[in-house]
């Protein structure tokens, strides 16, 4: 083990700018997940905002996404992601990347 | 004015110079998507031959929406910003660069210097994209170009076959154009919008991650062993607890960038999160060292389209061009991961093609056809083409975890010594550290062949 310990997921998140607008650019329609067993957003999304809930549904939150696009193209459920950037001017701002 | 100067503060009103556009009454000549190296580039060729255009950035300045590991190869920058090397906002000129092969707790490293890197005309630069992507899309509005920040374009508009301008979010925000040039990065929806892509295989994106880690600049020249304003560029292989991709650690000047890029779909395939792969790879004797201590200043993630030569969409349409990442540009090829040269060498092509088709009065994608041959000519599509081969190479399974197994292996044996026994002969060393890692003969002799073929 190395001279430092992991950082808490919050931790890491709280270092990023979000600019966070008032409706969702990304919205999850999670009755098409609860037949879906890849699943693969789960572990794809840098931002971890795919949560399971324990009855096979997916719970889905907008606000702190970096807005790659791996989740949409991660996704082989038609429909069940509605992706799209947020409006102009909000979302993630990088400042030393 | 610049918008992005000032990061407009939540709520108030956006500036409008859309407006000024649409009261004119006229089309502009072209609309640029996206403020990266590719919108930039082509907005200020535009911009200089004497064309009224409009760079279009969804973020709240250029470079707000962009990271990427941290080396920028400049010298494409030559002819559009002469002695950009006096301006441009750089952290470390690269003077040390190297590949480093993990497997297990080992590590190989071929390590290579050279002073002269830090001379102008230099060959690497670490540079934030914030900094660098603003100070690029500044030299396109010094020209002349419009750069419109905080706004989405959200289509396309068509008259009949010809693309003829874009829609935006902004309440009336059409705008009209002579041509469209969609920089619009790894997602490219404009292309796919326009039906340029034929299919769109996730196998062919990666993601990326990074943390840019703070240490005082004296730490990282004493850690890294470099001076003054030079900087270090670490490529790993063999550090993605089996998922096909590959590390990075780059020096800015207060700051370390380490990170991991990713296959998407064997990513989605497993069990084990991006975060939690990176801070594996943190925690190895190669890596650790470098970076411990550091305090996480920011974290970033962005998807790189990495299939190259064979996964390019169309390029050309009617009165629609696509350059940079949006068409898949990126040049990653092993060591290689090269998508800022790459997109500025195509947004200056577009540019130029586009002044070209405007000055004799043909937009179609015929009167367009002057980019592909400008791409084709120069390193864009010459050196895709030459190693189309190479990102399947690198992401195949021999590549990834097999050879620096057997690397690591291989120099465990030669360098350690085992008295009294006397030491074994190279040619048993490699037998066995083939056999251990799994690496027959016939697969090595193929793939090397291949590689030898791809690399040219
Ligand atoms: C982890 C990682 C490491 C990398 N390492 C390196 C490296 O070390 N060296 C290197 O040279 N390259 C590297 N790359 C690749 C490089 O970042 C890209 O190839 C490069 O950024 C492509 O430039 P671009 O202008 O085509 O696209 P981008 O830089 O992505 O710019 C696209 C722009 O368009 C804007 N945009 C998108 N859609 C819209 C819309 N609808 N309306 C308005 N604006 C829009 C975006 O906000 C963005 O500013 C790396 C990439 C990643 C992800
Ligand atoms: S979002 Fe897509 S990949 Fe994720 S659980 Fe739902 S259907 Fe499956
Ligand atoms: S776009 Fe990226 S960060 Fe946002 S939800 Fe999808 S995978 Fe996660």
């Amino acid at each position: 083990m190395s001279g430092y310990s992991q950082i808490s997921f919050e931790t890491r998140m709280d270092s990023v700018e979000f600019r966070v607008g008032e409706s969702a650019h990304i919205t999850v329609d999670d009755t098409l997940c609860r037949d879906c067993s890849v699943r693969g957003c789960i572990t794809a999304c840098p931002a971890n905002l795919f949560v399971p809930t324990s009855d096979g549904g997916i719970v889905f939150n907008y606000e702190q996404c970096f807005e790659c696009g791996a989740c949409s193209l991660a996704c082989n459920t038609e429909g069940a992601i509605d992706w799209s950037y947020p409006e102009g001017g909000h979302g993630v701002v990088f400042h030393k990347t | 004015m610049i918008p992005g100067e000032s990061p407009r503060p939540e709520g108030s009103p956006r500036p409008d110079p859309l407006q000024r556009a649409d009261a004119a009454g006229s089309e502009v000549d072209a609309i640029v998507v996206g403020a990266g190296p590719a919108g930039s580039a082509a907005a200020l060729e535009l911009a200089r031959n004497g064309h009224s255009v409009v760079l279009l950035e969804r973020g709240p300045f250029p470079g707000s929406k962009n990271m990427y590991g941290g080396v920028i190869y400049g010298r494409i920058l030559d002819t559009l910003v002469p002695k950009w090397w006096e301006e441009a906002p750089i952290q470390r000129w690269v003077t040390r660069r190297q590949t480093m092969m993990l497997s297990g707790d080992q590590a190989l490293t071929i390590d290579y210097r050279s002073d002269r890197w830090g001379d102008p005309p230099y060959n690497g630069a670490t540079a934030y994209r914030p900094d660098f992507d603003q100070w690029l899309a500044d030299k396109a509005a010094e020209a002349g170009a419009r750069v419109v920040c905080s706004t989405t374009a959200t289509g396309l508009i068509h008259e009949g076959e010809q693309v003829v301008g874009v829609t935006t979010d902004r309440p009336g925000g059409e705008l009209r154009a002579k041509v469209v040039i969609a920089c619009d990065g790894a997602n490219s929806f404009l292309a796919r919008e326009a039906g340029l892509y034929e299919n769109l295989d996730p196998a062919n994106f990666t993601v990326g991650v990074k943390e840019t880690i703070a240490l005082p600049s004296e730490v990282i020249d004493a850690r890294f062993g470099v001076r003054g304003d030079h900087g270090v560029d670490i490529e790993i292989l063999g550090c993605t607890g089996g998922v096909p991709g590959g590390g990075f650690v780059y020096t800015n000047r207060d700051t370390v960038s380490v990170g991991l890029v990713l296959s998407l779909p064997e990513l989605a395939k497993g069990d084990k999160r991006p975060e939690q792969l990176l801070h594996q790879m943190k925690q190895h004797a190669g890596i650790a060292p470098l970076v411990e201590g550091g305090e996480v200043r920011e974290y970033s993630a962005h998807m790189i389209p990495e299939g190259g030569y064979e996964a390019m969409p169309e390029l050309i349409g009617n009165g629609l061009l696509v350059a940079g990442d949006a068409a898949s540009m990126c040049l990653a090829a092993g060591v290689w991961l090269e998508g800022v040269n790459f997109a500025i060498g195509s947004g200056a092509a577009a540019g130029r093609a586009t002044h070209r088709a405007i000055q004799r009065g043909d937009t179609s994608a015929e009167g367009l056809e002057g980019y592909r041959t400008r791409l084709e000519s120069s390193f864009v599509l010459s050196d895709h083409r030459k190693l189309r081969e190479i990102p399947h190479l690198v992401m195949g399974d021999l590549a990834q975890t097999r050879l620096p197994g057997m690397a690591c292996g291989v120099a465990e044996q030669f360098f350690h010594v085992d008295n009294p026994a006397p030491k074994p002969g190279l040619r048993r060393i490699i037998r066995s550290e083939m056999k251990t890692n799994g690496v027959r003969f016939r697969d090595l002799i193929r793939e090397s062949v291949k590689a030898i073929r791809g690399f040219g």
